[in-house]
C-alpha cells in the first residue's frame, strides 16, 4: 500500500564549543556557525525516505519559520524527500502552541488538496526550545494517536509498531494509520547527501506559504547563559609521559579498586 | 490549589518525580494555596505514601494496565473541571512532559516545559532550559489559570523524606479514560538484556571522539575500560560514522550519564556532548589540541595523541598491577 510521509523539521542555530548569545539577549549568535536541524529530524527524514522506497507513495518536508529555512528543505531534498513546503514568517519566534496550529492547519489543506497522509513524523523535541510538544498538539488537533520518543519502527498496511526506551527496558506501542510519531536519534543511521541528489533538489518541488503565527501568553523575555560550572583544570601532562600521573590520579579517584 | 504529578516506577518515587514534588510544595507554600499530589498507574497508592508531601494525595487509574499519556491526561483533566487549580505541575521526564503535552492540548494552553525556577506574579517569571540545559531562557507566562508546568531535573531538592511531613488523605480518583483515550497505550515491557555494565550505570566511562579515528580504534578504550570496569562512550560523530552503535552517545540526543569518571578521548567538547556528561564528578580530558573547548571544561587534562596516550595508561595500569602486592589497591 502507497504511503504518503510528512515529515516536520526546524531551522535552528548550529553550536559549537559554547554558545553565544547577541548582544541584545534575545538570540543565539549565528554569525559563525550558521543553521542545522536536529538529529532527531534527520532520523525522521531518513526513515521517510526508507519508508517510501518500500511502500511506494510520497515523501514531503514541512518547516515553519523565516524564508531561509529553504536551507534546511533542500537539505532534505537532497536526501530524497519528493517535496517541501514552507510555512513562511518574517522571521519572529512562533511558540510551541502556534507553531502546532499553523502545521495542522497546514496538513489539513495538504490532505484536501493530494490525499491523506498515512504518516506525520516530527522530532522529538527541537533541540533548542526543547518544549516537547509541538508533535503531540498536532495529533491532538488531528486526532491521530502519536507515538513519542520512538527509536525503532516497523510500518504495516493499516497499522505500525513503535518501540520506546523506558529506563534500561524497552516499551512496544501498537497504533492504527494514520498515526503521528515523535522520533528520536538512534532510529535509524542517516546518510549524508549525495552529489546527484543535491543536483536533484535544487529543481524539486517547493511550496511556499505566509503564515503569521498567534502570539500567545507564553512569551520568551530574553536569554542568558546559565552560572558557569566551577571546575578548575588541572593539566596532567603531555604525551605517553602522562600515563604515570594519570594513573597516580585514578588511584586519588578511587575508581582503581576492583 | 497547585496540582503536581507524581512520577513513580512501581509505586517508587522517581528522582526527577519527587524533586517535582518539592519544587511544587514550595510554589503552593508561596502562593499560600494547598498541594494536592497525582499519583496515576500501577503502585499510584504506594508511590503517595512514599511520598507524603501534599494536603490532598490523589491515587489515580489503578486498574489500568500500565502507562497511557492521553488517559493520565484526561485524568489531570477531571480535577482541573473541580476549578480552582492555579497551576498543573509535572517532572521535565519523558512522561512528565509527554502527559503535559496531552492536557495543554487538550485544554489549549501554553505549556512551559523544563523550569528551572518560577515566580509566581502577573505575569509569572519563569526560566527554563534550552539546548537542554546550556543556555537559560527568561520567559512571562500570563493569561488564565491553569498554568502548566514541568520542572527539569535539578531544578530543585526533592521533597521532604517519607515520614517527615504530615501524610494527606489518599482519595482514589475514578476513571474516565475513553476509547481515544486508550489508543496509545504500552503493549509490551521489554526488560534490559542485561549484558555489560552499562552507560547508566557506570562508575567509569571511556569515551571516544572523532579523535578515535575509526571503527578499530576503540579497540585501545575497550582495553582501557576493561581495566578500569568501565562502560564505553562517544560522541556523535562517531555514532554518524557507524563506528559506534548510537546506545553508546553521549550527550543531548544521546545518554546522560553521571559517573565517578569521565575519560573523554579525542572529544572536543561540544555543548551537545557536555549536557551529557557535566554531571560526571571528575573528566579527564585527552586531547593533541590544547585549545579544544574541553581542555577548561575537565577536571584534568593531558596533551597529547590519545594513540600513544591510552595504550600508555594501559601499560602502567598493567605495571602497576603487577605488583599488586605492593599496591594499596
Ligand atoms: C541538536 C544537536 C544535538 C547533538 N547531540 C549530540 C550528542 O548527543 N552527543 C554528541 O557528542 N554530539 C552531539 N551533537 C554534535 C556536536 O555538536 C559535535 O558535532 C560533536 O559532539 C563533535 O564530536 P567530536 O568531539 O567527536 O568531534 P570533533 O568536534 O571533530 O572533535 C574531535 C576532537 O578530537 C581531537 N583529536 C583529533 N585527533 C586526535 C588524536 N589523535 N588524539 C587526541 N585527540 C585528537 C581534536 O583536537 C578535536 O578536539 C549534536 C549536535 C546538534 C546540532
Ligand atoms: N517551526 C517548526 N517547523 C516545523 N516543525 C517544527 C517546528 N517547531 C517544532 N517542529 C517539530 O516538532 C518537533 C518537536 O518540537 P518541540 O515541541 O518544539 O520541542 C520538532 O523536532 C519538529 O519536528
Amino acid at each position: 500500500m502507497a504511503l504518503r510521509v510528512l515529515v516536520a523539521v526546524k531551522r535552528v542555530p548550529a553550536v559549537g564549543g559554547k554558545i553565544v548569545v547577541t548582544d541584545d539577549g534575545r538570540e543565539v549568535d549565528t554569525r559563525f556557525l550558521g543553521f542545522t536541524m536536529s538529529p532527531h529530524e534527520e532520523c525522521a527524514l531518513e526513515e521517510a525516505v526508507r519508508l517510501v522506497q518500500t511502500h511506494g507513495g510520497e515523501s514531503t518536508v514541512l518547516t515553519l519559520g523565516p524564508p531561509e529555512s529553504e536551507e534546511q528543505l533542500r537539505y532534505a531534498l537532497s536526501l530524497g524527500i519528493d517535496r517541501a513546503v514552507l510555512l513562511e514568517t518574517s522571521g519572529q519566534e512562533a511558540g510551541p502552541r502556534a507553531t502546532a496550529a499553523e502545521i495542522a492547519a497546514a496538513i489539513g489543506a495538504l490532505e484536501a488538496a493530494n490525499g491523506p497522509f498515512g504518516l506525520l513524523l516530527f522530532g522529538n523535541e527541537a533541540p533548542d526550545t526543547g518544549d516537547f510538544q509541538v508533535g503531540i498538539r498536532v495529533a491532538e488537533a488531528l486526532g491521530r494517536p502519536c507515538v513519542t520518543g520512538v527509536k525503532h519502527l516497523e510500518v504495516g498496511d493499516d497499522h505500525l509498531v513503535a518501540w520506546r526506551d523506558h529506563g534500561a527496558a524497552q516499551e512496544l506501542y501498537r497504533v492504527g494509520l494514520p498515526a503521528v510519531i515523535a522520533v528520536k536519534e538512534g532510529l535509524n543511521l542517516p546518510r549524508y547527501p549525495s552529489l546527484p541528489g543535491r543536483l536533484k533538489a535544487k529543481s524539486k518541488p517547493l511550496d511556499r506559504h505566509p503564515v503569521s503565527p498567534a502570539g500567545d501568553a507564553l512569551r520568551t523575555v530574553g536569554l542568558r547563559l546559565p552560572p558557569a560550572e566551577a571546575r578548575r583544570t588541572v593539566p596532567l601532562g603531555t604525551g605517553a609521559e602522562a600515563a604515570t600521573r594519570v594513573v597516580e590520579v585514578l588511584d586519588e579517584l578511587g575508581v582503581l579498586a576492583r | 490549589m497547585i496540582l503536581c504529578l507524581l512520577e513513580h516506577e512501581a509505586g517508587v518515587p522517581t528522582q526527577v518525580g519527587a524533586e517535582a514534588v518539592g519544587f511544587a510544595g514550595t510554589l503552593a507554600a508561596r502562593l499560600g494555596e494547598p498541594l494536592e499530589v497525582v499519583a496515576l498507574g500501577p503502585g499510584a497508592e504506594a508511590a503517595l505514601v512514599r511520598a507524603p508531601a501534599g494536603d490532598v494525595l490523589h491515587a489515580g487509574l489503578v486498574d489500568l494496565a500500565g502507562y497511557a499519556p492521553r488517559a493520565w491526561a484526561h485524568a489531570l483533566a477531571d480535577l482541573l473541571d473541580r476549578g480552582g487549580v492555579s497551576a498543573v505541575l509535572a517532572p521535565g521526564s519523558e512522561r512528565g512532559n509527554e502527559v503535559m503535552a496531552y492536557l495543554a492540548a487538550r485544554r489549549d494552553l501554553p505549556l512551559a516545559t523544563n523550569c528551572v525556577s518560577v515566580t509566581p506574579g502577573d505575569p509569572w517569571a519563569l526560566t527554563r532550559n534550552r539546548w537542554a540545559g546550556s543556555l537559560f531562557e527568561d520567559a512571562e507566562l500570563g493569561g488564565d489559570a491553569p498554568r502548566l508546568l514541568t520542572v527539569t531535573l535539578g531544578a530543585t531538592r526533592p521533597g521532604p523524606e517519607p515520614g517527615t511531613a504530615p501524610a494527606g488523605e489518599v482519595r482514589r480518583l475514578p476513571t474516565h479514560a475513553d476509547t481515544d483515550d486508550l489508543r496509545v497505550v504500552v503493549g509490551e515491557e521489554v526488560p534490559p538484556s542485561g549484558e555489560g555494565v552499562s552507560l547508566a550505570d557506570a562508575r567509569v566511562i571511556v569515551s571516544g571522539g572523532r579523535g578515535v579515528g575509526g571503527e578499530e580504534g576503540f579497540g585501545l578504550l575497550e582495553e582501557l575500560a576493561g581495566l578500569l570496569g568501565a562502560a564505553v562512550g562517544c560522541s556523535r560523530v562517531v555514532t554518524s560514522e557507524g563506528w559506534r552503535p548510537h546506545r553508546d552517545q553521549v550527550g543531548q540526543t544521546g545518554t546522560r550519564v553521571a559517573p565517578d569518571l569521565y575519560i573523554a578521548c579525542g572529544i572536543s567538547g561540544a555543548i551537545q556532548h557536555m549536557v551529557g556528561c557535566k554531571s560526571a564528578k571528575k573528566i579527564l580530558a585527552i586531547n593533541t589540541d590544547p585549545d579544544a573547548p574541553i581542555m577548561a571544561k575537565a577536571d584534568y587534562s593531558v596533551v597529547g595523541d590519545l594513540h600513544a596516550v591510552v595504550p600508555a595508561i594501559v601499560e602502567e595500569l598493567r605495571r602497576v598491577r603487577a605488583g599488586e602486592g605492593r599496591c594499596p589497591w
